[in-house]
């Protein structure tokens, strides 16, 4: 049943309409990829007995004409979204053994829509990473790892949603994006991946990492199959105050509405000293796709860039420092037992938090501590208004930004940890969009010169997604990127 | 600005997480490397600039004051470490 894993969401929606093949079928073609796939470590929660429970139910909404717009299909979640009755963890030592008893916004929404739960997938701890190294059930492999070499990333924080749609082990995931969480492992992993605009989808029930940042997204193996996919998750939810009681636009039509007219930004501060010379080359080939196309380039000026990182490293931080006190071994989690209430604290929060959380918790403490708060957190957020000024400012003038999505193809497992500012780099193009709140996608676009998967970042104005697929839609018309990971599922191994 | 081992400590207790007294030094050697990295933003002119603190652009939704949930004991205390009697259970605090 190889063949059904080789569908995209959008065919096999079609598949499931015209009773090609049942969601039972799919989803158990889906379920033996799990299993072939499981060395690459992408799940940390398999729930196959309830996908095939979901999937009985979607035939039987089939059959009465009442399917979903997910109707029937496979679904991987990232471990930071609360679901109902299976583990959540945020992929920490502190959350082992959570058991959630409510379901998140964004996951009950695709159940309504008819979706199947594989399972969940693995991350970063508490989103807290760029090359899911740092999740205590240790890091997912990328399916793209060649036989022989080094095992490499999948990216973070979302690795395991990236990884498990690339090998076919599941047809769409969610992923949630801080500061570049989606788009980086997205194109790490040569899928999709979409960040809305800030507000788009719900945060409650999610783990928060930093409030003011943090927002939910897809991946999927083609730009259609994500505009599909945010459509039923997005929408207001009154129980996050910054949730947008905004409609969404028709993201779908978009995808194939062409770029013909459209002025497209090119930042000249994007370009990167040491930058990996297939990145520009990539970056250049995307100008003249678009050209092609009958789109316009305008050189654009983002003149606060490189304050993105640090004024992130500072925000961050500070809000996780504050989201992440509520871990103290009282009213869920780990509890390390001590003789008074402090030691209590302190003991669980030590033993339960990875070095890169406690790093940035202390880092945030500090940020916000007496003394110290106008110089680092208020300072920061003055720069961010600055940062979000330039994009206010382009996009004045053009309809939507193209840029690389990360510096460099996917890097071997370990390569990077000794130094957290050398992993904190790999999100240089895609923080300064989440500090504006805006939206972005990462579609994958060519291959590196070892045959690694390349991104390019479409970047929009404030809640025109449709903006941002539109100019996805055409990149990947012409990119013709073919998805042949080494390691997926149905591949020769 | 610069952190020693003493702001490390403090630091680490303000955020409740016990440091050993042996990974102090390593610690603020890291967090140091982190905030010089950061003092760069010392150089961006940002007079009379206003913080941005959300971007969602819309004012913060109010609601009606009232009781929208509760009365279920259960689940508020199904991953509590430890219980009793509807209550979550914490070391004595007051002698």
């Amino acid at each position: 049943m190889s063949d059904l894993l080789k569908l995209t969401a959008v065919e096999a929606r079609a598949g499931l309409d015209s009773r090609a093949f049942s969601s039972v079928e799919l989803t158990q073609a889906y379920l033996d990829a799990v299993t072939a796939t499981r060395p690459l470590n992408q799940f940390v929660t398999e729930t196959a007995d309830k996908a095939l429970e979901m999937a009985a139910a979607s035939d039987a909404r089939l059959a009465k004409a009442e399917a979903g717009l997910l109707e029937g299909l496979p679904l991987g979640i990232k471990d930071l979204f609360c679901t109902k009755a299976v583990q959540t963890t945020a992929c920490s030592a502190i959350l082992k053994g959570f058991v959630p008893e409510y379901e998140s916004h964004v996951t009950d929404q695709l159940w309504q829509a008819g979706g199947v739960l594989m399972g969940k997938l693995n991350c970063d701890e508490f989103a807290m990473g760029s090359s899911n190294e740092t999740s205590v059930f240790g890091p997912p492999v990328n399916p793209w790892s060649k036989d022989g070499g080094p095992a490499l990333t999948a990216g973070g924080s979302s690795g395991g949603s990236a990884a498990a749609v690339a090998s076919r082990a599941v047809l769409l995931a969610t992923g949630t994006d801080t500061g570049g969480s989606i788009r980086q492992p997205a194109a790490f992993c040569g899928v999709v991946g979409m960040k809305p605009t800030y507000g788009r989808c719900s945060r409650w029930g999610i783990v928060a990492f930093a409030s003011s940042l943090d927002q939910a997204g897809t991946f999927s193996r083609t730009v259609a199959d994500s505009a599909l996919m945010l459509q039923a998750m997005a929408g207001h939810d009154p129980r996050d105050s910054t949730s947008a009681n905004l409609p969404l636009p028709d993201c779908q039509a978009a995808v194939t509405a062409g770029v013909k007219g459209l002025k497209i930004g090119i930042p000249e501060e994007y370009v990167m000293d040491g930058m990996d010379p297939a990145i520009m080359a990539l970056w250049e080939q995307g100008q003249k796709w678009l050209v092609e196309a009958g789109a316009e380039l305008v050189p654009v000026s983002l003149p606060h860039t490189r304050y993105a990182l640090p004024c992130y490293y500072i925000i961050a931080p500070a809000e996780a420092s504050s989201n992440l006190a509520r871990y103290d071994g009282v009213c869920y989690g780990l509890r390390v037992e001590a003789e008074s209430l402090d030691e209590m604290y302190a003991a669980t929060r030590s033993a339960g938090f990875g070095e890169e959380v406690r790093r940035r918790i202390l880092i945030g403490t500090y940020a916000l501590s007496a003394g110290y708060y106008d110089a680092y957190y208020l300072k920061a957020q003055k720069v961010r208004q600055l940062i979000a000024r330039d994009f206010e400012t382009a996009f004045a003038s053009v309809d939507a930004i193209l840029t690389p999505a990360t510096p460099s193809a996917a890097f071997a497992l370990g390569s990077k940890q000794q130094d957290p500012i050398t992993m904190y780099l790999n999100d240089v193009f895609t923080v300064p969009a989440s500090l504006a709140g805006l939206p972005g996608i990462s579609v994958p676009a060519g291959l590196s010169e070892a045959g690694l998967p390349l991104g390019l970042q479409v970047l929009a104005n404030k809640f025109a997604e449709d903006r941002v697929y539109q100019v996805a839609g055409a990149l990947e018309a012409a990119a013709g990127f073919t998805l042949a990971p080494p390691r997926a599922a149905g591949e020769v191994q | 600005m610069s952190v020693d081992k003493d702001t490390v400590k403090k630091i680490a207790r303000l955020a409740r997480i016990a440091v050993p007294e042996d990974q102090t030094e390593t610690l603020a050697g890291e967090l140091n490397g982190i905030l010089n990295w950061i003092a760069e933003l010392e150089q961006v002119d940002t007079e009379g600039v206003p913080p941005l603190a959300s971007v969602t652009g819309h004012p913060l939704p109010l609601r009606a004051d009232q009781v929208t949930d509760g009365e279920q004991p259960e689940s508020v205390l199904a991953n509590a470490p430890e219980q009793a009697s509807s209550f979550f259970v914490v070391p004595k605090v007051v002698e």
